[in-house]
């Protein structure tokens, strides 16, 4: 495989909230992401999944940890030279369309906004004509450029956010969430999109999701996360057809399936981590074949194989 | 009053309701009929802004003050605790009386998310209690024991001391159990459940719809799902409404909605979902979004976004076609004269694999 486009490696985060408490949110998790690809990161709300998307982008200050994107070392202090690199190369779009667009602004302002900052049009025409191709290449027409966030419906905003993040052209575009507070049929239009946009500029995506059945779509590589623990990673199809570890077979079994029959016959497997004596801190990865890795001690792994 | 089906406890009746905005009038329900049988689940499916909260709100009566009832009836077979039955037009009675007979007591609700529906400054045992106190004759300390008696029954492990949390305390999943037995403490006959699991994670929201299951099967309670969540409905559902603007287009058994859909919004709703074996290239999307009521469109309100449209569906709005006794759909494809569609390749192999799926179970 090429170079990896970003590496972390033992990143954490903490979040101090008085002397004595700390929240750790992220305990030492490592994974790459290679230009093109699609890696998904999954788990229930508190597993640190969105967290880790905002420390690579520097939305947090990484606690401990090296994030190395594009050749450079991104969790340290940044010079002025990385910082503008990290700022255009890696994008993101959230979870809410409504509050992250800006209300008082023009959608074609919050869309070129980038593109003024970083000085890449030498003109106003220029600019806008950018802005236009953007967003006729999400789906919206030009004129739309002169409306304001609330006249759009929320797929429509989410595809205004798409087209920022776009329009940098970034290597890495690290995907909140960015279809949850979507209806069904909207959803599909914008993963549509997603692949489409990958398809024409080899862009990576993290997409951060807690709906696997939409993970393991649009996926290549997946990472499973609990109490800020990576407990599980590996290839899309490695994870879903050898689940491992106890936490991803629940993750797995919890999925709701459109098929009466079989769903009403089916329980979710539960998982109790208290129960079974889990100590994350105590696992080390253990890989198991192909790029698929287990957090484990050996003891628990044994356990797990055979189960 | 009489109910058209003797086995129903609540009947909806050709129900159609307009807001008045600034905007101008909004014809947001348009003639909508439901029965719901006793100890059955039926659930409610549509995008948003397709009617159906404001459909069951309407039966409530929490209808925001701007909305107008121009026609139609809810009727409730209301079973008093003395055995004595009755009929009631829920929409004929005042919010008053609704409050003080119905709400709580007979129809109980389950919203989205458990944070706003809980009061965050107060002990969750004294908010459980409260609305007993209020409806019943119950002391204080017979309200406080059935109090903890309901978080047990609700899964919540240690009630007793749990009964002092703040709802900032409990996690997620926990306040929405919480929420569940609030809702069961008036000993309700029908359960309404507005998304109760779209703000939880997968693996709580299994939890959550296997205690709902588990709690009517043992109450005997009729359960109105509103989802937009077609797996949430396959779990959980036995008849499935499906709901698109303002207008029930496909009602059927849960089987028949997932095995043999026939409205092409149906289709749409179900091809839009990946489920874990998709592996086409692109998932099936309805192009499009929900038409604006505001302008009602002539004809057929899902046509600008149905590839099988019709001519006629650009004039007139389909009746319900009969397909069996209990399932029916709105489309003029179902027209004896309509020419004979193809399903769309993607969603038929996908209905084979399903039906295939669920005979190694029948």
């Amino acid at each position: 495989m090429s170079e990896a486009l970003m590496k972390v490696e033992n990143l954490k985060q903490y979040f101090p909230i008085s002397r004595r408490f700390t929240v750790k949110a992220v305990n030492g998790v490592s994974f790459e992401i290679y230009p093109g690809e699609t890696y998904g990161l999954v788990g229930e709300s508190g597993s640190g999944k969105t967290t880790i998307g905002r420390s690579v982008i520097r939305l947090h200050d990484p606690t401990d940890g090296t994030v190395t994107f594009n050749g450079k070392v991104i969790s340290g202090q940044l010079d002025r030279e990385t910082k503008a690199m990290l700022r255009e190369d890696m994008q993101m779009i959230f979870q809410d369309p409504m509050s992250s667009l800006n209300p008082r602004k023009k959608v074609g302002d919050i869309i070129g906004e980038g593109l003024d900052i970083h000085g890449r049009c030498a003109s106003r025409a220029e600019r806008d004509a950018l802005v236009a191709e953007m967003l006729k290449k999400v789906g919206l027409s030009p004129a739309h450029a002169e409306r304001y966030p609330h006249q759009f419906s929320g797929g429509q905003r989410q595809r205004v956010g798409i087209a920022r993040a776009l329009i940098m052209n970034p290597k890495l575009i690290i995907a909140d969430e960015c279809i949850s507070a979507l209806d069904v049929s909207i959803q599909a239009q914008v993963v549509n999109l997603m692949k489409d946009i990958q398809d024409d500029t080899n862009c990576a995506y993290l997409f951060i999701a807690h709906d696997l059945s939409m993970v393991k779509y649009i996926s290549d590589r997946i990472g499973v996360l609990h109490l800020g623990y990576m407990v599980e990673t590996g290839t899309t199809e490695e994870i879903f057809s050898n689940p491992i570890h106890p936490y991803t077979k629940s993750l797995i079994s919890a999925v709701p399936l459109p098929n009466p029959v079989l769903e009403k016959r089916r329980t979710a497997v539960a998982y109790d981590r208290e129960a079974e004596g889990v100590d994350y801190a105590k696992g080390t990865e253990h890989p198991v074949g192909g790029t698929h890795t287990v957090l484990a001690t050996n003891e628990e792994l044994s356990r797990w194989m055979k189960g | 009053m009489e109910m058209l089906n003797e086995k129903a406890i609540l009947e909806i009746r050709d129900l159609d309701i307009t807001f008045r905005t600034n905007a101008g009038s909004i014809h947001a329900i348009r003639g909508v009929n439901l029965d719901l049988q006793k100890g059955e689940t039926v659930a409610i499916v549509g995008e948003s802004g397709s009617g159906k909260s404001v459909t069951m709100k309407a039966a409530t009566g929490l209808l925001d003050s701007n909305g107008v009832v121009n026609r139609g009836q809810v009727l409730y077979r209301c079973r008093e605790a003395d055995g004595s039955e009755e009929v009631v037009d829920l929409l004929q009675m005042s919010k008053k009386e609704l409050r003080r007979r119905i709400n709580g007591r007979h129809i109980a609700m389950v919203f989205q998310d458990p944070m706003t529906s809980l009061d965050p400054t107060m002990q969750i045992g004294p908010q459980i209690m409260e609305g007993m106190l209020l409806r019943t004759k119950l002391s204080k300390a017979e309200a406080r024991a059935r109090a903890v008696e309901l978080l047990e029954l609700v899964g919540i492990t240690d009630a007793e001391k749990r009964m002092k949390s703040y709802p900032h305390q409990l996690s997620g999943g926990m306040r929405q159990r919480v929420v569940i037995a609030i809702a069961l403490s008036g000993d309700p006959d029908i359960l309404i459940c507005d998304e109760p699991t779209t703000a939880l994670d997968v693996t709580i929201q299994a939890k959550i719809l296997e205690l709902i299951k588990d709690i009517q099967s043992r109450m005997g309670l009729s359960v109105i799902y509103i989802t937009h969540d077609l797996g949430v409905v396959a779990k959980v559902a036995d008849y499935v409404n499906v709901m698109y603007a303002g207008r029930i287009v496909e009602v059927g058994n849960v089987n028949e909605i997932f095995y043999e859909p026939q409205h092409p919004y149906t289709w749409g709703l179900l091809s839009a979902m990946p489920d874990l074996d998709t592996e086409d290239d692109r998932l099936y999307s309805i192009p499009g979004s929900p038409p604006n009521l505001l302008h009602e469109p002539p004809g057929d309100a899902f046509a600008p976004r149905n590839a099988f449209a019709l001519k006629i569906d650009e004039k007139a709005d389909p009746p319900l076609f009969k397909i069996s006794d209990t399932h029916y759909a709105a489309t003029w494809l179902l027209h004896p004269d309509a020419p004979k569609i193809e399903l769309p390749p993607e969603l038929k192999a996908r209905l084979e694999r399903a039906r295939k799926e669920a005979e190694r179970y029948l």
